[in-house]
């Protein structure tokens, strides 16, 4: 019981965190092996805000949030784009985006080590008890939890029930198809870039409030993002929300169970079970 | 098997004496230059077994590092107990089997799932090996004491380089590397005469892992004390893909061409601004996407099919009034 609701807790930030790769690569078509950058560039603006100015991390999302989705957008338009419009098909933007975000690793991981330090951090934030069936757990976990399952709800809604939505999910199904019913694919695909940059970012700023992280921890959340997405069917949310619990669950299992320092050998056994027998995601369909 | 053209057999011949050539550097030197030679030769083996995968596949393998430590760990852990050419080739047996097992995982599918896949696998096989360290001994690292020195890790090193270049060049007359060429060109078409794609794909992974890992076995000496942050160091993946990109993989001597200028910037970096080669790095990274796609063999050869193509018409033009 007690592993399932740490897991359950853990996976909150786990999905916004994949949320936001989902949507990059669903509807931007850009394999963004930076996200876990991302992740670890918000933490450290929370750890920021809330050191230096005292401002609490989730009054602190109102700023990452909006910041993170500005910076995305120029990273976009800026670095991005021309390789969008530079591919001839598909596996070429696949090729060029995966180096040019391999590049966007390792300069802002460069860029984090040289302005804050290669140490790890944190801070303390709501270190209260807080009691779920009995057992206790960190009030900063169950809280971090909460906002994430209230911003996830908010980007369900917004996909499935507004007209940006709309034409956001269109462009995830079929870019030529959704040109012709006058979306503007181009803008469309920068701002779900933006967007799951500023979802990833808050899956930082929350991951922060509870967890110790430094600035060359982004892989393993890059590679933690990645295969959530796959597992739950790239560009889906329902996928994407059932893969983080099923991956912090697991997670959490081996961690307590067997050893801590094999979280990632529990992800790749996730993996390879999803790349042997569902390799188009749990609720994808078989490719034609 | 034989029945070498002209061509074939004078470029064997450069490659045989160039190798030779190099070979006498350790008479000259000792110090400095023999070291940044180590790891421009090392560097070589290792662009040259990437890209011997990855060329032809357009797949990007981050599997480098990997299998690199498991070569030096095999050393470090049999050195007490076997013959070292024995371990080297041990090495490459783990090495085959471990890109046998992530190829029969990851190549039957579409390539995105192999590059996830071997993006994080040198930080998992680390965290195995750490797991199994501390579980069953009590050391964190190894120590590989040999009688070797520098120049005998060089010449190996070498003789590795000399020995993949031999292989591409059989691979690339072989059944296999017609059926990698296909598959480079149109992995559909190649399924539809037949090709078992996924079968090619992973014999081939199998090989330039192998060699990889024996590049790790043949560097672990070099070490002498070994523990998995530095065995398995994600960087040597990434520096791999910077510099056998940079080349251009299309021509087997491609890599090279990066090797050489980039492991002299990056030994000068480190060394002098050790806060920055991350950032150097994703530069690199990024100047190669926007600037050099098809690496600089790509440049080259692009500059002299513009040659030929404006002096053809001139030939032409100076036949006509005869």
């Amino acid at each position: 019981m007690n592993i399932i609701v740490t897991g359950i807790l853990l996976s909150g930030t786990y999905a916004l965190v994949a949320l936001g790769l989902t949507l990059q690569y669903g509807v931007a078509r850009i394999m963004n092996l930076g996200n876990g950058e991302t992740l670890v560039a918000a933490c450290f603006v929370a750890f920021w805000l809330y050191t230096g100015f005292s401002i609490n991390p989730l009054v602190g999302l109102l700023i990452i949030a909006p910041a993170a989705f500005a910076i995305n957008w120029g990273i976009y338009a800026v670095a991005l784009q021309p390789l969008v419009k530079r591919a001839k098909n598909r596996g070429q933007l696949e090729v060029d985006s995966i180096l040019a975000t391999f590049g966007l690793l390792f300069l802002m991981q460069g860029l984090m080590i040289l302005f804050f330090g290669g140490e790890y951090r944190s801070y303390t934030f709501l270190a209260e008890r807080f009691e779920i069936f009995g057992n206790a757990y960190g009030l900063n976990r169950v809280v971090a939890f909460v906002a994430a399952a209230i911003i996830a709800a908010g980007l369900w809604f917004f996909l499935y029930r507004t007209r940006q939505g709309t034409a956001l999910r269109a462009v995830a199904v079929d870019p030529t198809s959704a040109n012709l019913v006058a979306i503007d694919v181009a803008r469309t695909a920068a701002f779900a870039f933006a967007l799951g940059g500023a979802l990833t970012a808050c899956g930082g700023a929350l991951l922060s409030t509870f967890y110790t992280f430094n600035a060359s921890m982004g892989v393993v959340f890059t590679m933690k993002a990645l295969i959530i997405v796959i597992m739950g069917g790239v560009g889906d949310v329902r996928g994407a929300v059932l893969a983080a619990l099923i991956l912090g669950i697991s997670e959490t299992f081996v961690a307590s169970v067997i050893d801590p320092g094999l979280t990632l050998a529990a992800t790749y056994g996730l993996f390879i079970l999803v790349l042997l027998f569902r390799p188009q995601g749990i609720f994808g369909r078989a490719p034609t | 098997m034989m029945g070498l053209t002209p061509q074939e057999t004078k470029s064997l011949g450069l490659g045989a004496l160039l190798i030779a050539l190099a070979a006498l550097l350790p008479l000259f030197d000792d110090g400095f230059y023999l070291s940044i030679s180590v790891n421009i030769v090392l560097y070589a083996a290792l662009c040259t077994s990437w890209a011997l995968f990855s060329g032809p596949t357009h797949y990007v393998s981050l599997a480098t590092a990997a299998f690199y430590g498991l070569g030096t760990y095999s050393v470090g852990l049999g050195i007490e107990l076997l013959p070292y050419p024995l371990l080297l080739l041990i090495a490459a047996a783990i090495g085959a089997v471990m890109a046998g097992l992530v190829g029969a995982a990851t190549l039957r599918i579409s390539g995105v799932y192999f590059v996830i896949f071997t993006f994080g696998l040198a930080e998992l096989v680390r965290q195995l090996v750490t797991w199994t360290q501390t579980k069953f001994s009590t050391a964190m690292g190894l120590y590989v004491f040999t009688e070797m020195t520098e120049s005998h890790i060089y010449w190996m090193l070498l003789a590795l380089t000399g020995a993949v270049f031999l292989t591409s060049f059989l691979i690339a007359r072989s059944r296999l590397g017609f059926a990698m060429t296909v598959i480079g060109n149109d992995e559909t078409v190649a399924r539809h005469v037949g090709i078992d794609t996924a079968r090619s794909k992973i014999i081939l992974f199998m090989i330039s892992g192998a060699f990889i890992a024996i590049a790790g076995a043949i560097t672990a000496p070099r070490y002498i004390y070994i523990e998995p942050p530095s065995a398995f160091n994600p960087m040597i993946s990434f520096l791999v893909v910077i510099m056998a990109l940079l080349g251009g993989t299309k021509r087997l001597w491609g890599p090279l061409v990066g090797v050489i200028p980039f492991t002299i910037v990056m030994d000068f970096i480190s060394s002098n601004f050790p806060n920055h080669t991350m950032i150097v790095v994703g530069l690199a990274f990024l100047a190669i996407v926007y600037l050099i796609p098809h690496g600089v063999t790509g440049l080259l050869e692009n500059a002299q099919a513009r040659w030929t193509k404006r002096s053809a018409p001139a030939a032409v033009a100076e036949e006509k009034p005869a």
